[in-house]
């Protein structure tokens, strides 16, 4: 085995968790603020692809659904939570998690009756197309430009949070509410609009996925389960954990690929089990959090 | 219900008018069979996956197959008797299509069943009809059906299976010493399509670099891409199905592997080329059982297309929605042919039968009940040479039908 198909490997493995991570973090994010863990976060990533599908047919840009997607589906996310999630903040946890369980069959059914059963052909953009010699291999240079983005993203993400007064909010919103309201911040406010972003996050991740693979209904199903994965990995809430740990499980699916093919899927529960063994908490969870 | 309201001794009008209702309601339901039996329809169950990810297939079956219904209908039934489809749907759930099929048996009385689409749900149905004598012609791909643990003399299979397409659509691309590299799903269908193209493989001489399993339900293979890439074959085998042929394809041409190989695949669908576009599938090459394209050198073919198109707008049928139509019509020839239902009269006709309904001369193979059919090898066409929007493919090759095809009965276990 030979070091270039290693580099290839950890290249892919790279741009796998790139994506992951889009979602994870609007996971991580949703369930460290607002305490919901919202199982409709995978056909929201799938609802992206298809605003991104929607988007592009009408103006013949992908750029334009790159951009104006995830802030059509964040905003459906903030009406999701002014008039599905907020009336549920003081019923007990199982609710909301009832709630947007079914938020999300009914939005694949949606999308079914609308598109159809069989997915929608959405093509790379022609200024992407094709691949590149990095001296260890070709790759495809869409994907080097998802990686792109993916880091754009969490660069703004690091300066909204870290140099701004919102962004100090929301870290002292997700380590206590409590002493937030009593310092006269609305919460609900705060919820509302990290909410939104954390849908838009997860419908760029739509958007970004759809040339890599087929757009259809399912496509967000397993996208749930991963963002599960890599939130318990990373630790529940926790920003930095879901970038690192879904990067990492990006690499082990990508190794194992290498080594078992077979196990490539599996092999990311594996690791979360063996995270649970040995640091219940996760990477950069808060022990008792 | 009824009974306990008839025996009230002085019923009120809303109870008589009410207990006629329900009376009606029990005859259409076909309680009374003495009564109605000399015109009692035949009934098809018709178990298909409306729901999830083959719905669109499923659709397309259910016209088919409501169109071969009509058509016998239109024609005078037998002698007046007419046939009734009875659609349930499977959810692609193998549990699922155990318990409607198993209804369609003992509550709606049907006389045969055909339909399933998916290897483990079709021998789930097969578990129930064949413990309860019940003719099944089953329209998804496998080759366990056709195994003598599997199969008993009330299973009929319209479908292909793996080792017809595979051998045929390795024939017309493999060359002896081609290195074939195989990116396989691991599940029991990936593996059947493993096989049977490393047989054809040996046959014609051609070399394996390299085999991949993939975990079933993948979203992403570029993973599983570069380690091809490096083996550096002549021609890439996708052993896979729908939702995850589309996604490893798609990527396959993203990372460049189109201008280095051919890719070849076992089964390549007309719904799933819609879904995917031409620029991805271009140039692939895979086996199907029908194309409505056939319809230039098959008569039957235009017969069908034409009456498909004037039933469902101008639509053309699907691959796997004429085996909708196949399966039905076989199954309503025999029962012409053997003057009624009689389970083992229908048997020894549709063993006896020649049927040309679609896709040129069909017959089912005497010790596993395999219908014997041409299969076509398909390349997808570029964007440009397409002349309307359901030209998407080009017809390289019909293999036609033929028990060499298939494997021996002595091979499938069957002594005689």
């Amino acid at each position: 085995m030979d070091v270039q198909l290693i580099a290839m490997q950890l290249l892919s493995g790279a741009v796998l968790g790139a994506v992951l991570v889009m979602t994870a973090l609007g996971f991580t994010i949703i369930f460290g603020m607002l305490g919901v863990v919202n199982f409709a976060h995978g056909a929201l990533f799938m609802i992206g692809a298809y605003a991104g599908v929607a988007v592009a047919m009408q103006t013949g840009s992908f750029w334009w659904a790159l951009l104006v997607a995830p802030l059509a589906v964040g905003a459906l996310g903030l009406l999701i939570e002014r008039f599905l999630i907020r009336p549920l903040y003081n019923r007990p946890a199982d609710d909301p998690i009832l709630l947007t369980f079914g938020l999300g069959y009914v939005l694949v059914e949606v999308v079914r009756i609308v598109f159809g059963n069989d997915g929608i052909p959405f093509s790379t953009p022609a200024a992407l197309v094709g691949v590149v010699n990095l001296g260890i291999g070709y790759f495809p240079i869409y994907r080097l430009f998802v990686i792109a983005v993916v880091a754009l993203i969490l660069a703004l993400l690091w300066l909204g949070l870290e140099k701004t007064r919102f962004g100090l909010i929301v870290r002292a919103g997700a380590r206590d509410p409590q002493i937030m309201r009593v310092l006269g911040v609305d919460m609900r406010r705060l919820w509302f609009l990290v909410f939104g972003v954390g849908i838009g996050l997860t419908a760029l991740g739509g958007v970004l996925a759809a040339p890599m693979r087929n757009v259809n209904p399912e496509m967000g199903a397993l996208v749930l389960a991963e963002a599960f994965v890599v939130t318990v990995i990373g630790g529940l809430g926790s920003i930095v954990g879901a970038v690192v740990a879904g990067i990492l499980v990006g690499l082990v699916v990508s190794l194992t690929s290498l080594v078992a093919p077979e196990m490539a899927t599996i092999s990311m529960f594996a690791l979360m089990a063996l995270v649970l063994l040995i640091r219940p908490q996760g990477l950069f969870g808060r022990a008792g959090a | 219900m009824q009974d306990n309201r008839t025996k009230l001794n002085a019923p009120t009008r809303r109870q008589v008018v009410g207990g006629i209702g329900l009376g009606t309601a029990a005859t259409l339901l076909g309680m009374p069979l003495v009564a109605r039996a000399q015109v009692e329809p035949i009934r098809i169950g018709f178990p298909t996956p409306l729901t999830g990810p083959f719905g669109a297939e499923a659709r397309d079956q259910v016209k088919s197959a409501e169109l071969a219904v009509k058509q016998f209908n239109d024609a005078g039934g037998l002698g007046g008797r007419k046939a009734e489809l009875l659609v349930r749907d499977d959810k692609l759930n193998a549990g699922e299509a155990a318990t409607r099929t198993l209804e369609l048996i003992e509550k709606d009385k049907v006389h045969a069943v055909v339909g399933a689409l998916s290897s483990a749900v079709q021998l789930a149905v097969n578990e129930v009809t064949r413990a309860r004598g019940m003719i099944y012609i089953s329209i998804s791909q496998s080759d366990t059906i056709n195994e003598v643990k599997d199969w008993s003399r009330f299973t009929f299979h319209e479908a292909l299976n793996p080792h017809m397409t595979t051998a045929a659509v390795a024939k017309h691309t493999f060359k002896k010493g081609a290195k074939v590299a195989y990116l396989v799903a691991d599940y029991a269908y990936g593996h059947e399509m493993l096989r049977g193209f490393k047989r054809a493989q040996a046959a014609v001489g051609a070399e394996s670099v390299g085999e991949i399993l993939h975990p079933f339900g993948a979203p992403d293979y570029s993973t599983f891409l570069p380690r091809i890439n490096a083996m550096k074959p002549d021609i890439l085998c996708i052993c896979n199905f729908g939702r995850d042929q589309a996604n490893s394809i798609k990527q396959a041409a993203e990372f460049g592997m189109k201008q280095q190989m051919k890719i070849v695949v076992p089964v390549i669908l007309h719904n799933q080329r819609l879904a995917v576009g031409a620029e991805v599938f271009d140039g692939v090459v895979g086996g199907a059982n029908y194309y409505w394209g056939l319809e230039e050198t098959i008569p039957s073919a235009k017969a069908f297309n034409d009456a498909f198109r004037a039933a469902n707008g101008g639509a053309v049928p699907t691959d796997y929605g004429a085996y909708g139509y196949t399966g039905v019509k076989s199954l309503l020839q025999a029962i012409t042919a053997a003057g009624g239902t009689e389970t083992d009269k229908v048997i020894a006709a549709l063993e006896a039968l020649k049927y040309d309904v679609a896709k040129g001369p069909q017959s089912y193979r005497k010790c596993d009940h395999q219908s014997i059919q041409s299969v076509l090898v398909l390349e997808s066409k570029k964007k440009a040479d397409m002349k309307n929007a359901v030209d998407l493919f080009r017809v390289a090759a019909v293999e036609q039908s033929g028990e060499a095809m298939l494997r021996t009965c002595a091979e499938l276990g069957f002594s005689g």
